[in-house]
């Protein structure tokens, strides 16, 4: 049975891995290649590098920085990030990436997605979607390079990307970002309605509630965060165990797999008793050989 | 030293990912279109990321087709195929219009088609039910998972098959075996853990490597 996704996504600016608040506020977390060593070891399904600052300074994604985290990756790696042409595809599908983002580039030239899925297959090219909820609670296609909403409709804008040939859906929710308020359910089953690809909900995770909420309630094939694995203890085996609790199909290969562990309120690990913890002391594991 | 393993350079596809985790393993590995390389090679990796009809000229244009021909059919040197690698050792491919593959384990590869409620590609981590052991999965528990990313898939002779993956109600070949043939639909070399204990199984299986 295909299992769902927990994926990370590592906001890139200036060469910097950094926490995103609402595509405004930025703080610094680290170093790239560290932070997928992390997410990697604590058994994450896939990983983006996603590069902000790229399209803005008309370039795209560092190959080099692309090519140093990768080899530390043992889960697929995507890169996002300013990609407007081919040739920037080839030299980041041949540095370590195994699948590529487009966003901003799909506005003005969308033979582009067309362009990378038949030479690499549809299975290797993602497109973005940034969407924003106005006032009025109707959502809209958002342009993060100008920082305001496009006059187009979710759901023939969604069909239009299936078309040109995406093998994925990134729907990335500003107006949920960095704000751990959980995801928009709303518009993921909005966009999940209007296509046969995979979709990826993005915007607004903060704990393992948030990730149970969307796989109970949409048929989003994976979810992805960004701030709250830099900041939580054991994040992404602890999500997973807790999706696991709830019936919710997920992959937890890693030694620590928190099965038997309780949670609080806010799904945080509880202690173990004394007399569990003081057993542990006295078991021998083994590492693993390959 | 000459490398006993070779990955094929074919001009599309990434390699990298492939070539470092072998390297994690310890393996002297090289990535060539060599002809020289693959001859005194030991054991032949066929990568694969790509679309099926841009893959197969450029194996024709390098000249790799009879070469490989050779090496695997004539002389039997272990090989393994990863995704569309092993969707080229088919017969033919309706991937973008019908294309001719190496025809090394007889079979077509085919669109998945599937009820509504399944997305097209099959991406994500999904579970194997294992036919045949040995030798790529001798080191790995029952029903391991593997990272997927396709859209088409294998159909042969249940003769061939190392094993089996359940999506959208049909049972997806994703791993087969003849002899010397490997192929796996599923990327090893993305797959933790599992997937090193593939590539171990695999190299573990072949003499003087």
């Amino acid at each position: 049975m295909l299992k769902k996704r927990v994926t990370a996504a590592l906001v890139i600016k200036d060469g910097i891995v950094v926490q995103s608040s609402l595509f405004k506020k930025y703080l610094p977390v680290g170093k790239p290649e560290i932070a997928m060593e992390f997410l990697n070891s604590w058994g994450i399904d896939e990983i983006i590098l996603m590069d902000i600052s790229a399209t803005k300074s008309n370039t795209s994604i560092d190959v080099d920085l692309v090519k140093r985290a990768a080899s530390k990756c043992m889960v697929p790696v995507t890169a996002a990030g300013g990609i407007t042409t081919l040739k920037q595809v080839d030299e980041l599908i041949h540095t370590g990436a195994d699948k590529v983002c487009v966003n901003h580039a799909v506005f003005h030239n969308p033979s582009l997605v067309t362009d990378i899925a038949h030479k690499y297959g549809d299975q290797s090219v993602i497109v973005a979607v940034d969407v924003i909820k106005d006032a009025d609670g109707n959502f809209n296609v958002y342009d993060y390079v100008n920082k305001s909403a496009v006059d187009k409709d979710i759901s023939s804008w969604i069909k239009h990307i299936e078309s040109l040939g995406a093998g994925e859906i990134l729907v990335n929710a500003v107006h949920k970002d960095g704000t751990y308020s959980g995801f928009d359910l709303e518009l993921i089953n909005l966009v999940t309605r209007n296509t046969k690809t995979p979709v990826i909900a993005m915007g607004g995770a903060g704990n393992a509630a948030d990730f149970i909420d969307l796989f109970q309630n949409t048929t989003v094939d994976a979810g992805c965060a960004g701030n709250f694995f830099h900041f939580t203890e054991h994040s992404v085996t602890t999500v997973k165990a807790n999706l696991i609790k709830k019936n919710i199909p997920v992959r937890l290969e890693t030694h620590a797999n928190y099965k038997e562990n309780d949670f609080d309120s806010s799904f945080r690990l509880k202690k173990k008793t004394d007399s569990v913890l003081e057993e542990m002391l006295f078991e021998k594991i083994i590492k693993e050989v390959i | 030293m000459k490398s006993k393993i070779v990955i094929i350079d074919y001009g599309v596809g990434n390699t990298l990912s492939v070539y470092n985790a072998i390297r994690q393993l310890g393996y002297n590995v090289a990535v060539s279109k060599d002809a020289a390389d693959i001859d005194q090679a030991s054991a032949i990796v066929l990568p694969g990321v790509g679309a099926f009809e841009a893959a197969m000229n450029n194996i024709r244009k390098y000249h790799l087709d009879e070469l490989l021909n050779e090496q695997v059919l004539v002389k039997q040197k272990p090989i393994i195929g990863i995704c569309l690698g092993m969707q080229l050792m088919a017969t033919t491919s309706e991937e973008n219009g019908v294309h001719k593959g190496l025809n090394w384990i007889p079979g077509d590869v085919v669109k998945l088609d599937l009820p509504q409620e399944f997305s097209v590609p099959h991406v994500g981590w999904n579970d194997l039910t294992i036919h045949k052991k040995e030798p790529i999965f001798a080191r790995v528990d029952e029903k391991p998972h593997y990272y997927f990313d396709h859209s088409y898939h294998y159909n042969c002779d249940p003769q061939h098959i190392a094993a089996v993956t359940e999506y959208g109600g049909k049972s997806v070949v994703s791993a087969i075996k003849s002899d010397n043939i490997h192929g796996v639909q599923f990327h090893p070399e993305k797959s933790q853990n599992n997937g090193l204990k593939l590539f171990r199984g695999f190299f573990n299986s072949i003499q003087n490597l």
